[in-house]
């Protein structure tokens, strides 16, 4: 049990005429390892959630625990918690500010007021995780392209070494190539180096790939919290949020409408073609 | 965090005050400001907080929340009027070590933390009753005649209303920014003077780059639209004035009437 989230709301604006409740009654258990997807449409509350989980947003109502320590405890090490649980903002090449590439990178790991050596080992490492190549490590941030400078803000987080990162909507407008890249690099950094990842976006198709539990949040609620192939059985009810299952999922729903026994399962392009390679082949 | 500062928003609501044309609004906040300046003595000020409060009750804005955004303007009001106890020559009253205090000195003091507060309060009652949209409207049409006299009145009033539009839309970028640099360790809480400075650093870079990057997308949406000056412009809804516009003049003309008779027959001085 990495992190808990325990019946948590956020009331926005509480003393206005028009509070929102953005989050309502969230329950949730992260454990160590996972690659998880948080899917859900605009204003779904997904943004707001991730921002309770390092603690730059205090619940309303409800409690969050890190490795069983509740969060909100008066002496609890809110800055530990924020190196433990990195969070990746939208846009996140906004935030770069440094002359240079390098020491952009070394904010972070400073910050936590570790020894210059500890840091620049940190940066350099963070920045080859992400494939960052050495020629440009003392340019500066601005004047990269659009997918290296997201690269660049993610190994500024990664450089505290956190044991959760999270990412909200890292593949905001990058092309398919760039969304491609970060996304592969993201499940390499789960699988090698083993951080847990909650990856927050409104696109099935990106997560199907990647994660191993999908969690669909709709207007501040929990809709769905299981396996990808769990979730989008429901694909209806999906649509119906203003969600969609991946292309995929369609595919396979018609061809069983059309008589071919495929299973709906496959929830990738290479599943579902072993899937009807392997109908067609019983079939001859 | 920076959501807190309510200083030149609007505020959402339907009353009296927020369907009256913007020019009775920008003339009444004027002339309420002229009637604070006006005598130097308690009945001006009885009479300018009871017209405040009458307004304040008709806007609907809860007075919670129209404070809530001044609490930072108090802080220098007080230190103002602090400056005014020492500062003023007059009778003494008693002596502090080396400062004596005057008479005149706790009159003045008193007297602009009333005027300065009730100055804000009385502009921010414009603010948030408002639109942005409205206001430069008002403006604009005001200014009208100073047309004649090339003052690029149209282009000045366009101006504000950006620059107003964008408050509300800095506020929350600056509040992201923070909030995506206290994400990796930054610490824009601490007490010491030189380490407050330096956070800023990793706050305004970011903020400044996206402000340009807003003001350029900006201008090329205008431009997109045709958008070149107000030479020939017309209005989707052009500024009339109703029934309830000429009653606010009226009640308007009736205060300032009896701040000046009320001010200068009955005058209450303190101390």
């Amino acid at each position: 049990m990495l992190l808990v989230v325990d019946h948590v709301s956020c009331i926005y604006g509480a003393d206005t005429n028009m509070p929102v409740a953005a989050l309502k009654d969230i329950n949730l258990v992260i454990k160590e390892g996972e690659f998880i997807g948080l899917i859900g449409h605009t204003g779904s509350g997904k943004s707001t959630l991730v921002q309770h989980m390092n603690g730059l947003i205090k619940a309303t109502d409800g409690a969050i625990y890190f490795h069983g320590q509740d969060i909100y405890d008066g002496d609890f090490d809110k800055k530990n918690l924020r190196s433990k649980v990195g969070l990746v903002f939208q846009y996140p090449e906004h935030q770069l500010f440094e002359v240079d590439v390098f020491s952009d990178v070394c904010f972070g790991p400073k910050n936590l007021g570790l020894p210059k050596k500890e840091v620049e080992l940190r940066a350099y490492k963070a920045l080859k995780q992400v494939g960052i190549l050495d020629e440009y490590f003392y340019q500066s941030p601005f004047d990269l392209s659009g997918g290296q400078k997201r690269r660049v803000a993610i190994a500024g987080v990664l450089a505290m070494e956190p044991e959760v990162l999270i990412l909200d909507e890292p593949t905001a407008g990058l092309d398919p190539k760039g969304r491609d890249e970060i996304l592969s690099m993201i499940k390499n950094l789960q699988k090698e180096m083993g951080i847990t990842v909650i990856l927050v976006s409104h696109s099935m198709e990106d997560v199907a790939e990647y994660v191993d539990r999908i969690v669909v949040m709709n207007k501040g609620e929990i809709l769905f919290n299981a396996e990808p192939k769990e979730v989008f059985k429901h694909y209806k009810q999906l649509e119906e949020i203003g969600l969609a299952a991946p292309a995929v999922t369609y595919i396979m729903e018609k061809c069983k409408e059309a008589g071919i026994p495929v299973s709906t399962e496959p929830t990738t392009i290479y599943e579902a073609k072993q899937e009807i390679l392997k109908v067609l082949v019983q079939r001859k | 965090m920076l959501r807190d500062i309510t200083l030149g928003q609007y505020y959402q609501t339907e009353s009296v005050l927020h369907r009256m044309d913007p020019r009775v609004k920008l003339a009444g906040t004027l002339i309420y400001m002229i009637s604070l300046f006006l005598y130097k003595n308690l009945t001006a000020y009885i009479l300018a907080f009871l017209f405040l409060l009458s307004v304040i009750k008709i806007s609907k804005v809860p007075f919670k929340y129209m404070v809530k955004g001044l609490k930072t303007v108090m802080v220098l009001l007080f230190i103002t009027s602090i400056f005014n106890i020492f500062y003023t020559k007059g009778e003494p009253l008693f002596t502090i070590w080396k400062f004596v205090i005057t008479k005149e000195g706790v009159a003045n003091a008193v007297y602009i933390m009333i005027r300065l507060s009730f100055l804000i309060i009385g502009s921010s009652l414009m603010t948030l009753t408002t639109t942005p949209n409205q206001l430069t409207d008002g403006l604009e049409k005001l200014l009208g005649p100073l047309k004649k006299i090339k003052v690029p009145v149209h282009e000045v009033s366009m101006m504000m209303s950006i620059a107003l539009r964008f408050i509300p839309i800095l506020m929350e970028e600056t509040d992201k920014i923070m909030k995506a640099q206290m994400a990796r360790g930054a610490n824009f809480e601490s007490k010491k003077l030189m380490e407050k400075i330096k956070a800023m650093v990793p706050l305004l870079v970011p903020l400044f780059i996206s402000a340009f990057r807003r003001a350029n997308d900006l201008a090329m949406a205008m431009e997109a639209r045709c958008y070149q000056g107000g030479e020939g412009r017309t209005r989707m809804k052009p500024l009339v004035y109703k029934k309830i516009d000429y009653v606010a003049y009226g009640v308007l003309i009736i205060y300032v009437a009896s701040v000046i008779i009320c001010g200068r027959l009955i005058p209450i001085h303190l101390l």
